[in-house]
């Protein structure tokens, strides 16, 4: 180790230094947050916080929660915008709490409302475990039998697993899920496993290492067709994930390219 | 009689969905273990999201001349020489496969031009030796053992579940219980053995890059069933959190911005850390930079917000956009400030802690039979000072062996153990206390509990120490415990986050108390222990671990333990390198 020199140690003292956080010059502002249950929905309450310089709506129902009701249900973990924990609907629009600036929403009160496109739990919490369904439902990372039975390191290209970088991406947070009228307005949960998995899928049929085909799965049973394309989960994606241009629409092309190539499907009558 | 509750069978009960916890969990199903995995966020959302920097191991794909015995001496000289000699060396073996076997379940790594894993420069670390992706490996490796644990027969996930208690028969440990979060019904795990895999603690300090998950509930389990706990004095501070806007503060700041050249500076534009390292500069070890910043600070040279500046401008945009993506992102959001334009304003920011529950270097056990303890929650491979990009490996190499040894624990354990329905009861009781508004008790609010918690910890536990402000914190710890015997909140049982908190306060006070009683003891100046009145390192004190375990009375004790002298054959990579 280096040594290391210590010229102010003498100075210093056991406390932290006087950084105090600045607060705000005494405004507050207005919310509207959901709460109860489905059993007891008491709809949406007006509470006000105490602005203070760049405070985001996570902070605020975290001023709730301390001062208020301290029962406020909401979900977060990182704080950050990286976990994709604290989904929620913001002004009517799917957003993560912990990333939505006060200062830059517009004046008047602010609504916060949970997701609407999954079962409510309790004020802004949903039950968003059928998306942890859904991805059971995808086959793995599947390596061709050569690939696993090397002893040695893999060789990959860079060029080959750049387009991929973009969909690794995902927190899981499903702003888009929760977004997409497929299950938003027509709940069809159950036949369309919804642009998240989409980008999985895409991930994963693209990785060049994998050797799985999952298109008729995401066709029959993921209900790819049912997307039309209006891309607004790639308007709500938090991470900028082209999730229509990039992940949809080449999974669709390659479900077409299987489906309906006519060459392709004279080929497979004579298979038959 | 107890309440009744949701009952589970299992092999072996795994605390903690990040990546020790799956990876325990991978290895425990495929030895042919049912496997339940309890998590008390929703799965991927564990701290393993936010290492961002990479995985070291000693592949030398860009240095040649790293390989695992530099790898080991340099983690042991980070940890100031009191690591556990043996955790390091089966840690810096085995991470290289780690790597290997992560790339082999679809996991994405940057490559070099030829086609490796691509390495990169971090702090104390002699090569260049990240395995990395962006700034955003830890999502790469939680998502890339998600997909496999559900993947994996005999595995199954139970999200939003808090554990309060492990269970016990006789000395044995025999699963343990909580609550379901959703609903507040109480569970119990009947379990032939227990991974603890539930991190580490930064909560109860003010400036934290934690999630409300990071209380500490894995080792105030384990304490409260009789494991011991080691090296608790030792907690990092990151060198870089964000320090505005304030809702902001704390947050991480990658070290792969220094990693990528970044560099340090001070109001008056000077660049300290030629001072402070002039050998390792930005790159310095974690301890050093923290402390670094934080005297240039104290001696009235900060930054606007009083922190240091963090400069990248110099790579370029392009560089910056896409090798610190979330980090462009991150400051673009929360402080409106964008870092291919301006520089960034940090402050050390509480991170990591290297003590943890004592275990076994080979099987990963504690001084509790069946109870088994991985990652951040267990304590030794570190030492004094962890260097970045070992955490994402130690949870991997060791998540595994402890789900190994589990697993083979669980097959020669055969028989299930048996519950004691009087332990659950009480548990149950003393869960439901702060609802119960019958009793007249005015009650503690459990988040201003929490808060003077964190004030205690901040000032006097912090990143400067000396025997009064411990004194002082250890003072306030044992008025906070009185306290919290009356914490009351409203609501019901359905997702009550005030009600939560009333446990996660008596966790974090255990936790806080071993850190303080450890910090007095250990009286030098030794990796992240900075005593203001013991400025050098002791080499009688680099001859011992501190361990707090609960004595008969129920007060919590230290005992110094010796440090394992290091053997010749492995002594020699120190001189080597």
């Amino acid at each position: 180790m280096a040594t290391v020199s210590d010229p102010a140690a003498s100075d210093v003292t056991a406390h932290a230094p006087a950084a105090t956080p600045q607060t705000g010059n005494g405004e507050s502002v207005d919310f509207r947050v959901f709460r109860g249950t489905p059993d007891a929905p008491e709809g949406d309450k007006a509470y006000q916080v105490p602005m203070v310089p760049g405070m985001v709506v996570l902070d605020a129902m975290h001023y709730i929660q301390k001062h208020v009701d301290t029962d406020l249900a909401v979900r977060w973990n990182c704080k950050a915008a990286k976990c994709g924990s604290c989904s929620a609907e913001v002004n009517g629009r799917p957003v993560l709490l912990c990333k939505t600036r006060v200062d830059e929403l517009p004046d008047g009160p602010i609504t916060v409302r949970p997701m609407k496109t999954f079962p409510l739990i309790k004020d802004l919490v949903t039950d968003v475990s059928g998306n942890f369904a859904v991805n059971r439902k995808i086959t793995p990372f599947t390596p061709t039998d050569a690939d696993a039975a090397s002893t040695e390191p893999w060789r990959i290209k860079e060029p080959d697993i750049e387009r991929l970088y973009e969909f690794r991406k995902c927190i899981e947070c499903f702003l888009c899920q929760d977004v997409c009228h497929v299950l938003r307005t027509h709940d069809l949960h159950e036949r369309f496993y919804g642009p998240r998995f989409f980008v999985r899928v895409a991930g994963l049929e693209m990785h060049p290492k994998d050797a799985a085909d999952r298109r008729d799965l995401v066709r029959e049973d993921g209900g790819l067709g049912y997307c039309n394309i209006t891309k607004c989960c790639t308007e709500v994606c938090p991470e900028h994930i082209h999730i229509t241009d990039n992940a949809i629409i080449p999974m669709k092309e390659r479900v077409v390219d299987r489906h309906w190539d006519p060459i392709a499907w004279v080929g497979r009558i004579f298979r038959r | 009689m107890a309440e009744s509750y949701i009952s589970h069978d299992c092999d072996v009960l795994v605390v903690g969905a990040g990546g020790a916890g799956l990876r325990a969990a991978i290895a425990a199903a495929e030895a042919g273990c049912s496997t339940h995995v309890v998590t008390k966020s929703l799965l991927g959302k564990a701290h393993t999201v936010m290492a961002e920097g990479g995985i070291a191991a000693g592949l030398g794909n860009v240095d040649e001349k790293d390989g695992w015995q530099v790898h080991f001496a340099d983690t042991m000289r980070g940890g100031q020489m009191i690591n556990n000699w043996r955790m390091v060396e089966i840690y810096a073996h085995e991470v290289i496969d780690r790597v290997f076997e992560l790339e082999r379940w679809g996991g994405l790594f940057d490559r070099t031009p030829d086609g490796r894993i691509m390495q990169r420069a971090f702090g104390a670390h002699t090569w260049r030796r990240l395995c990395h992706v962006g700034d955003r490996t830890g999502l790469e490796l939680i998502r890339t053992c998600q997909d496999r644990a559900v993947h994996t027969p005999g595995v199954e996930v139970h999200m939003e579940y808090t554990l309060t208690r492990l269970l016990k028969d006789g000395d044995r440990v025999s699963g343990a219980m909580g609550y379901r979060r959703s609903d507040g019904k109480f569970v119990v795990f009947r379990a032939k053995a227990v991974v603890m895999a539930s991190g580490g603690w930064g909560r109860m300090y003010k400036h934290t890059s934690n999630s409300w998950e990071g209380t500490g509930d894995g080792a105030a389990m384990a304490y409260d069933a009789g494991a011991e706990l080691l090296d608790m004095e030792f907690v990092q501070f990151h060198p870089t959190g964000m320090i505005w806007p304030p809702g902001a503060r704390g947050i991480l700041v990658t070290e792969a911005v220094r990693g990528e050249g970044g560099l340090l500076f001070n109001s008056e534009g000077k660049r300290f850390m030629l001072e402070y390292d002039p050998k390792k500069k930005e790159l310095s070890s974690r301890d050093v930079v923290a402390r670094s910043i934080y005297k240039e600070v104290q001696a009235g040279r900060g930054s606007t917000h009083h922190g240091a500046y963090l400069d990248i401008r110099h790579r370029g945009a392009d560089y910056i956009k896409k090798k610190l993506p979330s980090m462009y992102e991150q400051f673009h959001a929360l402080a409106s400030v964008d870092i291919t334009k301006e520089p960034m304003e940090v402050y050390p920011t509480i991170h990591y802690t290297m003590g943890g529950i004592r275990v076994e270097p080979e099987t990963a056990a504690t001084t509790v039979p069946g109870l088994y303890a991985a990652g951040e929650s267990a304590g030794g491979l570190h030492g004094a000072n962890r260097l970045g990009g070992n955490s994402l490996g130690d949870i991997l190499v060791f998540g595994r062996r402890a789900g190994e040894a589990a697993a083979e624990y669980a097959k020669v354990r055969g028989t299930a153990p048996e519950l004691r329905d009087a332990e659950i009861e009480a548990e149950q009781a003393a869960l439901l206390k702060p609802l119960d508004s019958t009793d007249g008790v005015k009650g503690e609010n459990p988040y201003l509990i929490h808060e003077a918690l964190q004030d205690a910890m901040q000032d006097d536990a912090g990143i400067a120490r000396t025997e009064e402000s411990l004194t002082r914190s250890l003072n306030a710890i044992g008025e906070l415990k009185e306290r919290a015997k009356n914490l009351k909140v409203g609501g019901t049982r359905t997702y009550n986050p005030g009600w939560h908190t009333c446990r996660d306060d008596v966790f974090m006070l255990t936790v806080s108390e071993a850190i303080v009683r450890s910090a007095l003891e250990r009286k030098e100046s030794r990796g992240s222990q900075w005593r203001l009145d013991f400025l050098e390192k002791d080499p009688e004190q680099g001859r011992v671990n501190y361990v707090n375990y609960r004595a008969d009375d129920g007060s919590m004790r230290v005992k110094p333990i010796p440090v394992e002298p290091l053997p010749v054959e492995l002594s020699k990579y120190l001189e080597d390198s």
